[in-house]
C-alpha cells in the first residue's frame, strides 16, 4: 500500500528532530561514562597520601613594603621577570610600573577607560600590556626616558566585543594570550595585531587564564562564570579537558609548578586542585569559616603553598598537599582582587580595592 | 532553525567523544607525583623555608649603628 505523499519540509524537520534527539542520547551517554571513567580512577584521597609528610610549622610572613599611588581600587598586578619590578592596574584607568625594593613609581600610564582588568609585564620587561572595559588590549613599550609620554608608543593590539578580564604574554614579547567577558579566549601576534587562535567553549564570561610553565608545553588554562575550567592546546585551539566542581565563578587559574596540575579560586569560597593526568578534582581547600569569594591565587615555587586572595580582606596560605590552612594574613582594609608570587619565589604581591598594593615575605 | 541545533549538537558529541577518549591515571600514582615534586624542591622554596634577612631583599636588613 502506498502511503499518502508527505510535503518535503515535514520530512526534513522529522528528519532533524530525530537527529537531534539521537544526538542527545549520545551526549548523556558520553557524560555518563566520562563520570564513569573518572571515578573508576578515583582510588584514594591527595590528603591520604599525604599523611606521611612532615606536617609545616609557623609561618611568619608580614606585609613588608605598601605600594601606594593609585586612586581607586587595585584590579591587578604583574612581575616583571627582573624579581623586582611590578605592574598594576586600577579602577581609575592608571597602569603603574613600580620598584618594589624602593617603592617607587618608575612609570604611569592614563588610559583612555576606566575599569582597567588586565595587565601584564612582557618577558623581556621593555613593555607592559593592559586592557578592561575597552574591551581591548594595548601593549605600552617601556621608555628608559622618564619624560616620555608612553600613551604616544600605545599599540592596540586585541579587540574584543566585551571587556578584557586577563592578558599574559608568552614566551616572547610577540604573542599575547587574552581572556574576555564575551566567552572566548584569543591569541595575538603583537606586531601585526593579528588573531592567530581564537578558544570557543565557555558559555559565559572568562575570567582568568593561566600559560603552562614549560615552553614546550602550548597549553593554558581558562576560568569563567560557567564554572567551568578548561585546558586548551594553543596551536589548535582545541579544548582539551573540561572540569565543572566548583559551584561558582572561576576567578582565578593557576598552574602548579611542574605544569601537571592547576589551582583554582572561586566565588564559592574554595580553592580547588585539579591533576591533569587524573583528569580529576584531587582537593578542595575549604574551612566553613571561610565564606566569601577568592579572587586569586598562585603557590609557592615548590608548589607546596597555595596562597589565596580573599573579598573577605585577608589571605589565607594553604598546605596543598594535606588540605589544611597554615595560615591567615590580615592587612589590606578591602577585598584581595590580584595575588602573584614574584618569579623567585621570595616573596607575594596583593593588590586590593584599599588602593594598595602590599609585598609580604 | 533546527538545523543549526543539530550542528551545536554534533559539536558538543564530537567534544565529549574526544574528552571521554583521553588517557588517564590513578588518583594514587598522580597524587604521588605532585607530592615528590613538592618535597624534592621544598629547599628551593624560600616562601616555604622561610630565607633569611640576608638573602632576601624583602626582608630587612639588620643594620649596624655606630656607638
Amino acid at each position: 500500500m502506498r502511503s499518502p505523499p508527505i510535503p518535503e519540509m515535514a520530512t526534513q524537520e522529522v528528519q532533524l528532530n530525530e537527529t537531534l534527539a539521537h544526538l542527545k542520547t549520545e551526549s548523556d551517554t558520553l557524560k555518563t561514562k566520562l563520570e564513569e571513567e573518572r571515578a573508576k580512577l578515583h582510588d584514594v584521597e591527595l590528603h591520604q597520601v599525604a599523611e606521611k609528610v612532615e606536617a609545616l610549622g609557623q609561618f611568619v610572613m608580614k606585609t613588608r613594603r605598601t605600594l601606594k599611588g593609585h586612586g581607586n581600587k587595585v584590579l591587578c598586578m604583574d612581575w616583571c621577570k627582573d624579581k623586582r619590578r611590578i605592574v598594576s592596574s586600577s579602577q581609575d584607568g592608571k597602569v603603574i610600573v613600580w620598584d618594589a625594593f624602593t617603592t617607587n613609581k618608575e612609570h604611569a600610564v592614563t588610559m583612555p577607560c576606566t575599569w582597567v582588568m588586565a595587565c601584564a609585564y612582557a618577558p623581556s620587561g621593555c613593555a607592559v600590556a593592559c586592557g578592561g572595559l575597552d574591551n581591548k588590549c594595548s601593549v605600552y613599550p617601556l621608555s628608559l626616558d622618564k619624560n616620555e609620554n608612553l600613551a604616544a608608543k600605545k599599540k592596540s593590539v586585541a579587540m574584543h566585543t566585551n571587556y578584557l578580564s586577563a592578558c599574559c604574554f608568552t614566551n616572547s614579547d610577540m604573542q599575547i594570550l587574552t581572556s574576555s567577558g564575551d566567552g572566548t579566549c584569543a591569541l595575538w601576534d603583537v606586531e601585526s595585531g593579528q588573531l592567530l587562535q581564537s578558544f570557543h567553549g565557555h558559555a559565559a564570561d572568562v575570567l582568568c587564564l593561566d600559560l603552562a610553565p614549560s615552553e614546550t608545553a602550548n597549553t593554558f588554562v581558562s576560568g569563567g562564570c560557567d564554572k567551568k575550567a578548561n585546558v586548551w592546546d594553543m596551536r589548535s585551539g582545541q579544548c582539551i579537558q573540561s572540569f565543572e566542581t566548583h559551584e561558582s565563578d572561576i576567578n582565578s587559574v593557576r598552574y602548579y609548578p611542574s605544569g601537571d596540575a592547576f589551582a583554582s579560586g572561586s566565588d564559592d569560597a574554595t580553592c580547588r586542585l585539579y591533576d591533569l593526568r587524573a583528569d580529576r578534582e584531587v582537593a578542595i581547600y575549604s574551612k566553613e569559616s571561610i565564606i566569601f569569594g577568592v579572587s586569586s591565587v598562585d603557590f609557592s615555587l615548590s608548589g607546596r603553598l597555595l596562597f589565596g586572595g580573599y573579598n573577605d580582606y585577608t589571605i589565607n596560605v594553604w598546605d596543598v598537599l594535606k588540605g589544611t590552612r597554615v595560615s591567615i594574613l590580615f592587612g589590606h582594609e578591602n577585598r584581595v582582587s590580584t595575588l602573584r608570587v614574584s618569579p623567585d619565589g621570595t616573596a607575594f604581591c596583593t593588590g586590593s580595592w584599599d588602593h594598595t598594593l602590599r609585598i609580604w615575605a | 532553525m533546527s538545523s543549526s541545533n543539530v550542528a551545536t549538537m554534533k559539536k558538543a558529541v564530537q567534544q565529549l567523544r574526544f574528552e571521554a577518549s583521553i588517557n588517564r591515571v590513578k588518583v594514587s600514582q598522580a597524587a604521588v607525583e605532585l607530592q615528590q615534586f613538592c618535597l624534592q624542591n621544598a629547599l628551593q622554596d624560600p616562601l616555604l623555608t622561610g630565607v633569611s634577612s640576608s638573602t632576601n631583599p624583602f626582608r630587612p636588613q639588620k643594620v649596624c649603628s655606630f656607638l
